[in-house]
């Protein structure tokens, strides 16, 4: 199965929903769109939503570092949300969360940084 | 009994998933649980992506070769190209090591196969290929031999 990305921009975050496959070969197409809406967007933080995530591998996990790194520099943070126990496992292992904020949904995620539902 | 399959198929990352899906749709015999089936596609996925990103350069024309044999509940999986070798096996293995770092890897691919795997062998000269030989015990198979 393929990746299916949606962004959407509420204040000054971005949420990133992602749906299917997350591997090399999705990642360089997610990097680009990615970069681009950041670019195109005033936004300071990143809500990750991995609800509809049905597999991942260390191609994702660079994706997902390489916006920290940009999320940084603009003086945000990144939040991910609605993450499945083999994704969790990835990030542990790696030693993302402790970089990269985890909340159990969206609704929180967004709460946590100011956005009014 | 023993049963094996063999794999060959181009170095393009669109068969990245076709590796992972087929290894797994081949160890489902062995009834493995959704965790234990989501840790093989997950060692298949990065394997096969080093294969393709760092043994061949991303150039398309080259062959990944994957073996997988099934045996008493243990899956014994080789993965394997003809591509540029690994100079410092040690280094490459090490967690958060990529040789790539403008192309934003994060480094994990060896350490998650070695945390998903029970044990890994790398096999690896310059200019003659890798081969990364992999065993894990299934928990189901485990539990149906020692009853």
């Amino acid at each position: 199965m393929a990746l299916h990305s949606t962004f959407a921009v509420k204040e000054n975050v971005l949420v990133v929903r992602l749906a299917g496959e997350l591997d090399h070969h999705e990642a360089e197409q997610l990097r680009m769109e990615w970069k681009k809406v950041m670019y195109e967007h005033d936004v300071k933080h990143v809500v990750l939503n991995l609800e509809a995530m049905d597999f991942m591998d260390s191609s994702g996990l660079g994706v997902v570092l390489g916006r920290y790194k940009e999320v940084l520099q603009l003086g945000g943070e990144m939040v991910v949300c609605s993450i499945s126990p083999p994704i969790r496992r990835l990030f542990e292992m790696s030693g993302l969360f402790k970089i990269v904020r985890l909340e159990e949904n969206e609704q929180f995620a967004l709460e946590t940084l100011g956005v009014a539902s | 009994m023993k049963n094996e399959m063999t794999v060959t198929f181009s170095s393009v990352s669109e068969n990245e998933s076709f590796a992972r899906v087929t290894v797994a749709a081949f160890v489902s015999k062995l009834d493995p649980t959704m965790d234990e089936l989501t840790e093989i596609k997950t060692v298949v996925s990065e394997a096969v992506t080093n294969c393709i990103i760092h043994a061949y350069n991303n150039e398309p024309y080259h062959e990944v070769t994957i073996t997988c044999a099934i045996m008493d509940g243990e899956v014994e999986l080789t993965i394997k190209d003809n591509g540029t070798g690994i100079e410092d096996i040690d280094e490459a293995r090490q967690p958060l090591y990529t040789s790539k770092p403008e192309l934003e890897r994060s480094g994990m691919g060896f350490t998650i196969i070695e945390n998903f795997m029970d044990t890994v062998e790398v096999i690896s000269n310059p200019g003659q290929g890798t081969t990364v030989h992999m065993t894990k015990q299934l928990t189901n198979a485990k539990t149906v031999c020692s009853s």
